[in-house]
């Protein structure tokens, strides 16, 4: 299958479940710009994305002194599938009396979508920035409780599952002067055998490519 | 019932074209090409179709080529073009914001048949410069292929003036017509055109029939191989009910195009000016006046376009976006980036394209509810950009 069989196999890419469009049309946990919102209230904040790249999310965590996440706040600059899977995320995080950090760090793209009842194939790749933004809250959470050993750097998340490539491979072809999916996957074998991959490492080329070349 | 502000996407068959259409379905069925009084018929209405056509455009109906699509008659103009004339030269020329079947039709070229293709950069309201277009001509230089009016952005190219540099160069000229031809002159002669494309989706015809007109003396090949039809140029039974069709909404358009203009050109500006000047934080892409009487294209800065497509769509507003995440690639479009905008306004730009059906009521129902979509979007949004820091 080549590169147009992957992005048009998806023709119903319009369509948003009924769960997607009410967490769009009713995100939970959102922190408004006029929101006053005691940051000091957060011991857990992180941001990642840019509006260059399309996407950009904030996120506020309280976590208490079990480790478990009290209150998930976010703000989201993004299409629909990425204001939905920011606000299920904090919705994951929070229920049930609220999740274990180290669980919350497992959390990953496909269980967002999974409660999503599923984002158009094409539009998977949204969600992938949630999941980054709560890392970072976490990583912040424990920087600023001195756990510095258990912060989790950057970069080694697995995305072609089968080659076990990871993005910080991404990242590292794209600063070698890939700039094209074509030219990644000639580099790093990204997404031959797990085609899976392909939206999340297009975004990842992009996001590298905006933050080192532009 | 939607508002529909998504006419550069396509139209709805006019019903003066339907009917005009309707008896060649299974009444006047013939094949034009067969020998007996059933496809004279059929003939007969080709040839009085082709000859209207020729009146509007100012040709002779031997000029006109009947296509399946605009797609179809821009792939026919220049590949047919070029494989007619390698031999004389392995040059072509066409600009950023063309749409995507000038600009994949080029890549093709350059990457299958070795031709060399210069793509001119535009200028913040999307306009070729002409300079840049003279000194890219050399002697190599067989084609230039340059749009009428930009169907995201709604620019108008200077035709006339990019066809007297094409002649005093003795370059032919293609221009991608599809989205001008039902607001803007469209005679071949007076614009100096060698080859022009049109097709019937964009003006209240049948989707699936395009035509071509190929000038007297340009010579092109044909890309599709067959029983010889459309003076052997475009193989294939020929199209007559949308062949009909498409006859009689170039005629509608043509006759009312004064009217509908003026009412058009009246109810964009409204909107234009409403927005711009009713929610903070938001400009015009695009010639200001240079502009197709239906196209307005607006950034609306911290928010992202697809978001904005999705609430106006809860109101029964239909548009469209230039944002990543209604495209197929996860890049905002080309037309956005080549008038140079940075990658994060690009995301937040929105068309709306009006025509016959839209109503001063409709663009105040948008009005309406625009300004607390985009409040609230900007609600969600973290990010908080101002016009100074995109350049505005």
């Amino acid at each position: 299958m080549n590169m147009a069989d992957v992005k048009s196999q998806d023709n119903r890419s319009w369509f948003y479940t009924d769960t997607v469009k009410d967490h769009f049309f009713n995100p939970r946990n959102l922190v408004k710009k006029d929101d006053e919102i005691e940051v000091k209230d957060f011991n857990g904040i992180g941001s990642v994305g840019s509006p260059s790249c399309g996407d950009q999310m904030s996120v506020w965590l309280k976590i208490n002194e079990n480790e478990t996440i009290k209150e998930c706040r976010w703000r989201c600059f993004g299409c629909a599938s990425a204001i939905a899977s920011t606000s299920m995320l904090s919705v994951i995080v929070t229920e049930n009396g609220g999740m274990k950090i180290d669980d919350a760090m497992n959390i990953k793209p496909q269980d967002i979508n999974k409660r999503l009842d599923g984002l158009p194939t094409r539009k998977f790749h949204c969600s992938v920035l949630g999941d980054k933004a709560l890392m970072a809250a976490i990583n912040d959470y424990f920087r600023r409780t001195g756990q510095n050993d258990r912060i989790i750097v950057e970069g080694a998340k697995i995305v072609d599952k089968i080659l076990k490539i990871t993005d910080k491979d991404i990242e590292e072809a794209v600063l070698d002067g890939a700039d094209t999916f074509e030219k990644v996957q000639q580099k790093t074998k990204v997404g031959i055998k797990d085609k899976t991959c392909i939206p999340e490492v297009e975004q990842l080329i992009r996001f590298y490519k905006e933050k080192y070349f532009r | 019932m939607e508002i529909y502000l998504d006419h550069a996407a396509t139209t709805y068959v006019d019903e003066r074209v339907k009917e005009a259409m309707d008896r060649y379905f299974s009444d006047e069925y013939g094949n034009p090409g067969s020998f007996n009084t059933v496809g004279l018929r059929a003939k007969n209405a080709m040839d009085e179709s082709r000859e209207k056509i020729s009146n509007i455009l100012n040709c002779t109906p031997t000029e006109i080529i009947f296509t399946g699509s605009g797609t179809e008659s821009i792939n026919l103009a220049i590949k047919g073009f070029v494989k007619a004339n390698k031999n004389k030269g392995n040059h072509i020329i066409t600009q950023k914001t063309e749409h995507e079947a000038v600009l994949e039709t080029c890549n093709y070229l350059e990457k299958e048949e070795g031709i060399k293709v210069t793509c001119l950069d535009v200028d913040e309201y999307g306009l070729v410069k002409l300079e840049e277009l003279e000194k890219a001509i050399t002697n190599e230089t067989i084609l230039v292929s340059i749009m009428y009016a930009n169907n995201e952005i709604g620019t108008v190219q200077n035709i006339k003036e990019i066809s007297e540099i094409c002649k005093k160069h003795k370059v032919k000229f293609h221009t991608d017509a599809c989205q001008a031809a039902g607001y803007l002159d469209i005679d071949v002669q007076n614009l100096g055109i060698d080859l022009m494309s049109l097709n019937g989706s964009k003006l209240y015809g049948p989707k699936g029939i395009g035509l071509l007109y190929a000038r007297r003396g340009t010579i092109i090949k044909p890309i599709i191989h067959g029983g010889g039809q459309e003076f052997g140029l475009r193989s294939g039974t020929e199209n007559i009910p949308y062949i009909v069709g498409f006859a009689k909404a170039l005629e509608i358009a043509q006759r009312e195009r004064e009217y509908e203009v003026t009412r058009l050109i009246n109810l964009r500006d409204y909107l234009i000016n409403n927005i711009l000047e009713n929610i903070p934080k938001t400009f015009l892409n695009g010639h200001p006046s240079s502009r197709l009487p239906n196209n307005v294209n607006i950034t609306f800065l911290d928010v992202e376009g697809e978001a904005i497509m999705l609430m106006m769509n809860e109101y029964g507003i239909c548009a469209s976006s230039g944002s990543a995440c209604t495209s197929k690639s996860l890049d905002p479009s080309h037309v956005i980036l080549a008038i140079g905008l940075p990658y994060e306004a690009a995301h937040g730009s929105i068309r709306f394209t009006l025509g016959k059906r839209t109503t001063k009521e409709g663009i105040d129902k948008l009005l309406k509810v625009l300004p607390g979509i985009i409040g609230y979007l900007r609600q969600v949004s973290p990010v908080n950009l101002s016009l100074k820091d995109v350049g505005r």
